[in-house]
């Protein structure tokens, strides 16, 4: 699985900006997958991602949470 | 694979979140906190200095109870959840001197944004200009995060290391119970008016009269402070984000709780009859209107560039977040520098310390533009 953004441990809001510029080059749509450390990144990227019409999921393991998106 | 769901997580849970901690605030007010000063972390900090000794401007002197309460809520929040994450690393003194200019600004306003949206709602109009400016400074902030600013990664540490905040706030709430002092007891009325006039040193300092005298009893206030930090824990309500998300992606999610806070301390206000609306002769408030506006506008920029408001930098200490964590001492400090050096009160002085903070400020905005690797 290719990781597009590695947004561990990084504050507000930069893993938003982070995802959002990651999303607009695929604008076309895929997959783009993000790492983050907290579910407060799980929520600001979802919601993030979603406004510009992307699907988001979420996995956890241990300190990590992948996130996934789709469009 | 899971989809983000829950109530705190829904439009509906910041939003019933944001009126809760509206309608606590203002009760916190109607039990005897000073006036559109239910909660303000930058406020209560600066008492919790002057009660610490930090500095000797004797009408804010008052360990008060909200602050540690506040963290200790989120603190039970993050473990409630398994979201205890101890981390540090992200350019700690970096934070702290943000926290000092973020503190400066905010008191020259004399208010954190929260209390900001408190003031609005009592009617004290001098609010919006510090809203405007707080506006302005999230905005030039966001600038410099699309620009690549970061403060660098945090990296997960030691759980001691999360629990040193906690365990500082347990100290500081045991402090506001006994309210400890050592100062000896005069024994003539003369004998204690000059022992007023040349304090001696006790183990806490307390507001005699002013905004530091008034406050909720105790427990109201350490209730209501743990309350508050769990709810806002699990909603990450935080002013500063509810702007900046507005700004840098026409999110409102945030913004919709920070208005739903100001509504219900407004409806409050006018059901208890506290909404005075003008400019003039407000609580603790000055009309200096470009001050309002420039300490504030220097205080957004610093919870920007920190990466949340007051509140939320509080909160995330109770996390485990260790860089927030001295981002809150340096606020403590900051409310130090600001009464030692006159900088509330004294338009001069405040000028000084607007100007001098904005360069700081900025120039860590500018140095702190990396390009940063998207893949580590």
């Amino acid at each position: 699985m290719a990781v597009n953004v590695d947004a561990r441990g990084l504050s507000c809001p930069q893993p938003v900006i982070l995802t959002r510029k990651a999303l607009q080059e695929a604008a076309g749509g895929g997959e783009v997958v993000v790492l983050i450390d907290s579910m407060t990144q799980v929520y600001n990227c979802t919601r993030a991602a979603e406004k510009l019409g992307w699907q988001a999921t979420y996995d956890e393991q241990g300190e990590v949470f992948t996130l996934t998106l789709r469009k | 694979m899971k989809r983000v769901s829950g109530f705190f997580a829904s439009r509906a849970g910041i939003i019933i979140v944001g009126l809760v901690l509206g309608g606590l605030a203002a009760t916190l007010q109607r039990l005897g906190n000073p006036p559109n000063m239910g909660i303000c972390v930058a406020c209560f900090t600066r008492d919790i200095a002057g009660a610490l000794g930090l500095h000797r401007t004797a009408a804010v002197q008052y360990l008060r109870p909200e602050i540690p309460a506040l963290c200790l809520g989120a603190f039970v929040a993050a473990l409630a959840f398994r979201e205890f994450r101890p981390r540090t690393g992200s350019a700690p003194i970096v934070r702290f001197v943000l926290g000092v200019f973020a503190m400066l600004g905010a008191l020259i306003f004399l208010g954190c944004p929260w209390r900001a949206l408190l003031r609005l709602a009592g009617g004290d109009w001098n609010a919006v200009l510090g809203l405007i400016g707080l506006a302005v400074g999230i905005g030039v902030g966001v600038q410099f995060l699309k620009a690549g600013f970061s403060l660098g990664r945090t990296y997960p540490t030691r759980t001691l290391a999360g629990l040193a905040m906690p365990a500082v706030m347990v100290a500081l709430l045991v402090l506001a119970i006994y309210y400890p002092s050592f100062a000896p007891k005069p024994a003539t009325e003369a004998a204690g008016q000059a022992a007023a006039s040349a304090p001696a040193p006790a183990a806490l300092f307390l507001s005699k009269e002013g905004p530091g005298s008034k406050h909720a009893p105790v427990l109201y206030s350490i209730g209501a402070g743990l309350a508050i930090g769990f709810l806002a824990q699990r909603t990450r309500f935080c002013t500063v984000g509810g702007i900046r998300d507005v700004i840098l992606m026409r999110d409102f999610h945030l913004l919709s709780g920070v208005v739903a806070f100001a509504a219900a301390a407004l409806a409050m206000n006018l059901i208890w009859g506290k909404f005075h609306p003008g400019f003039a002769n407000q609580p603790i408030a000055h009309t200096t209107h470009w001050l309002n506006f420039a300490g504030m506008a220097l205080a957004g920029l610093a919870f920007t560039l920190a990466g949340g408001c007051p509140g939320r930098q509080v909160f995330l200490s109770g996390e485990g977040d260790g860089d927030a964590a001295v981002f809150v001492l340096g606020m403590l400090a900051g409310a130090a520098v600001a009464h030692n050096f006159l900088t509330v009160g004294n338009t001069v002085n405040a000028a000084y310390a607007v100007v001098i903070g904005l360069v700081v400020v900025a120039a860590i905005g500018m140095l702190g533009r990396e390009k940063l690797p998207v893949a580590r």
